[in-house]
């Protein structure tokens, strides 16, 4: 038979092979690619190619007024939209002294949570998924589906969310979402419960997370990991308590870390993260103020010249919006500093000697958004 | 040659009417059950997921089979260049020939079987364990990596789950003293508490204690080794679609994949239905024994006893399927080696202790 030599022969004495995770993998909910050198089972190197789902936001920011470049921050992660519009929002309100009211601000938090609760959802349905558990991710999206439903009633989009506005909201919430919102925290916390027996608990998927891929916090320091990578380091660290924005000063909630580092820290701390998240919206929605929700803000947004930065922090991890003006309609220079970016880099030094499946958990336990990292 | 010649020469014309009958039989049984299995599974998963499953093709989606088995046919049908096209061809063939060989010596009824041998338990174990060999083939053959780190997992999670899953049997083969699948059945006349699975704790005939008090772990023990042998989930190494994109079955496309499918599907129905004769009394009513002047009604009446506790059992396998994630493969091989093993043969060894006991009294 005709030997068809696709693949140029290296040392015969090395016995590795390269394996190609992706771009289209089951398992990489996106267009990520890793090029693995494997020996058998076990990962000698895994090194991420990105970049296949570069869409050149930052670039396009240059080229777009304040107000056209806000949607486009809704669809860099387009899990968790409501916190990244709140940064780029931020950026401008910061730099131009805008008073934002406080009715928007409770509601910017509420939305925010929401948002954070959705996109912890997904994630965790998802990394589930990867782990052979196919109905959890149904029950998840059964969840999220309320979620949108409010958000949809409120500001009419269902993933990217353009809602918040320079200076205010876009609209006010109306008694429907205030009272849907009321209904869907208990109802939240009774589904944790089911969780809770349903997977956490449940022996198969414990042996898969703990102790697999341990990340030590100066490894994150190192990586500049965030979010609850870091944060299932032990290192409690968030920006909402550490450098805190709008309004989170009001609201009493922990945040949840774990010192053992491995994926199961990161899976626990996702799932408290709805917790606390849960209770942010409770004690928001009781002391909901009333009033405008859209403060003075200028019709045409221009940026006085300098540099101005804002952070928050969204479902994984810190999101820095650091913005440059030279005073022109448009910017100068939008920087945007993802979290999954920088957790991403962390996989290659992990996952050395790490088996094939494991390193398909580690790599779910990231909680990867794919147009997150290449933006 | 010339005897097994002489054999079958000498048998009166029924005997070839009847080979005949069972051969369609077997293969129209296996190709119904294969492919609304596949019904079965995706409308079960739906309602495990809260959601209706198939309801598009026919009333409740039962001509979604013939719909797929004509989308399946309707591809094209290629070799991934470089593969090695015959064993590539060959591996979807044989895949499906082990468990359709199984399915001739099962009882499904009294007198309803293709052949009644002597060894059938020998040979249902004997062409259970060369199915892994048609899936090793077709990973090996793809030449496509996934594949071939999926005939690997493949061969060693089948080496190590045969074990124990011989040494259950034998435990239960020393009780019945018999390989005759029928044998085996008759034996377990009267009612549930006749079952190999109670029987073993007490025996109820003889008034004295059974021949392996822990039959329900060997029940157990079985029915997981069932799993890991039909690659089914929480053990599913050979798929493992969220790593292996579709493991040993990644380059195959139409109904080659399509074979597969269905002998996946086949031997979840030879592993459920061997667990139903040996362990729940094959085609034994739960209460009293169904009366011999019934004739065929009652071979049919069995039948439906039969069915009824091999699709129970078919069901368990769907849902665990759908209840739990996939294990990590070193985390498969320990659970046999070092937990399935030692406690089968613990278990055989207090089953050949406990068969002595009653006669030392």
């Amino acid at each position: 038979m005709k030997a068809l030599n696709l693949i140029p022969v290296g040392d015969p004495a090395d016995e590795t092979f390269t394996l190609n995770l992706g771009p289209q993998h089951p398992a990489t909910h996106g267009v990520l690619r890793v090029k693995l050198v494997m020996d058998g089972e076990y990962i000698t190197s895994a090194q991420p190619v990105i970049g296949y789902i570069h869409r050149m936001h930052e670039k396009m920011g240059e080229n777009r007024t304040w107000a056209q470049y806000l949607p486009n921050t809704s669809r860099v992660d387009y899990l968790s939209a409501m916190t990244y519009t709140h940064a780029f929002v931020g950026v401008v309100e910061r730099a131009l002294k805008i008073e934002v009211p406080q009715r928007a601000e409770y509601i910017r938090v509420i939305t925010s949570e929401l948002n954070r609760i959705a996109s912890h959802l997904v994630g965790w349905g998802a990394w589930v998924m990867d782990l052979g558990g196919f109905t959890p991710i149904l029950y998840a999206f059964d969840d999220r589906e309320k979620i949108l439903d409010l958000l949809e009633g409120i500001c009419g989009s269902r993933l990217t969310f353009c809602y918040y506005r320079f200076g205010g909201l876009c609209n006010d919430v109306d008694e429907a979402f205030v009272s849907g919102t009321k209904a869907f925290v208990p109802y939240m916390r009774e589904r944790m419960k089911m969780y809770k027996r349903l997977v956490t608990d449940n022996i198969i998927l414990r042996k898969r997370l703990e102790g697999i891929g341990p990340v030590s916090a100066e490894m994150c320091r190192r990586y500049g990991a965030c979010g609850p990578v870091l944060r299932g380091s032990g290192v409690a660290y968030d920006v909402r308590k550490a450098e805190p924005y709008s309004v989170y000063k009001d609201f009493d909630f922990d945040i949840p870390h774990y010192p053992q580092g491995d994926s199961m820290a990161r899976y626990l701390v996702r799932m408290d993260e709805i917790e606390q998240s849960l209770r942010i919206i409770e004690q928001a929605i009781a002391k909901l103020p009333d009033g405008p929700t859209m403060g003075k803000a200028p019709r045409i947004v221009k940026l006085p010249v300098g540099d101005f930065c804002y952070a928050t922090e969204c479902a994984r991890g810190r999101l820095l919006v650091r913005v440059t003006s030279d005073g022109k309609e448009n910017p100068y220079r939008v920087r945007l500093r993802t979290p999954c970016f920088t957790n991403l880099s962390l996989f290659e030094e992990a996952s050395k000697g790490m088996l094939l499946a494991d390193a398909i958990a580690f790599m779910g336990s990231l909680d990867l958004v794919i147009p997150d990292i290449d933006r | 040659m010339s005897a097994i010649f002489d054999y079958l020469t000498q048998e009166p014309v029924w005997f070839y009417v009847r080979l005949v009958l069972f051969l369609v039989g077997t293969l129209a049984f296996v190709g119904a059950n294969a492919a609304y299995l596949v019904w079965v599974e995706r409308k079960g998963a739906g309602r495990f997921q809260r959601r209706p499953g198939p309801d598009e093709a026919g009333p409740w989606g039962l001509l979604q089979p013939p719909a797929d088995g004509i989308k399946l046919m309707a591809k094209q049908v290629m070799t991934p260049p470089g593969a090695d096209a015959l064993l590539f061809r060959l591996a979807p063939a044989l895949v499906l020939m082990p468990p359709m060989m199984c399915l001739a010596v099962i009882p499904f009824g009294d007198k309803l079987l293709a052949c009644d041998l002597n060894i059938g338990l020998l040979l249902v174990f004997a062409f259970g364990s060369i199915n892994v060999m048609a899936l090793m083939l077709g990973g090996w053959a793809s030449r496509n990596k996934y594949a071939i780190i999926s005939a690997a997992r493949v061969v060693s999670q089948n080496v190590a789950y045969e074990i124990p899953m011989l040494l259950v049997v034998i435990t239960l083969l020393m009780i019945t003293g018999t390989m005759n699948l029928n044998e085996i059945i008759h034996q377990q006349a009267g009612g549930f508490w006749q079952w190999n699975i109670v029987r073993g704790i007490w025996d109820f005939q003889a008034g004295h204690i059974g021949g392996n008090i822990l039959v329900p772990v060997t029940f157990l023990i079985f029915y997981t080794c069932m799993l890991a042998e039909t690659n089914r989930a929480p053990f599913d190494m050979a798929e493992a679609e969220s790593e292996l994109v579709a493991g040993a079955f990644t380059e195959y496309a139409g109904m080659g994949f399509g074979v597969f499918f269905m002998a996946e599907y086949a031997n979840i129905v030879v592993g459920c239905a061997l667990a139903t004769l040996l362990f729940l009394g094959g085609w034994q009513s739960p209460i009293g024994t169904v009366p011999a002047e019934w004739g065929w009604w009652g071979t049919l009446l069995g039948t439906g006893f039969f069915f009824a506790k091999m699709y129970f059992l078919i069901f368990c396998v769907v849902w665990i399927r759908w209840t739990f994630p996939r294990t990590q493969f070193y985390n498969l091989l320990n659970l046999s080696w070092k937990i399935l093993i030692p406690v089968s043969l613990v278990t055989l060894l207090l089953t050949a202790g406990l068969l002595k006991l009653p006669n030392l009294f």
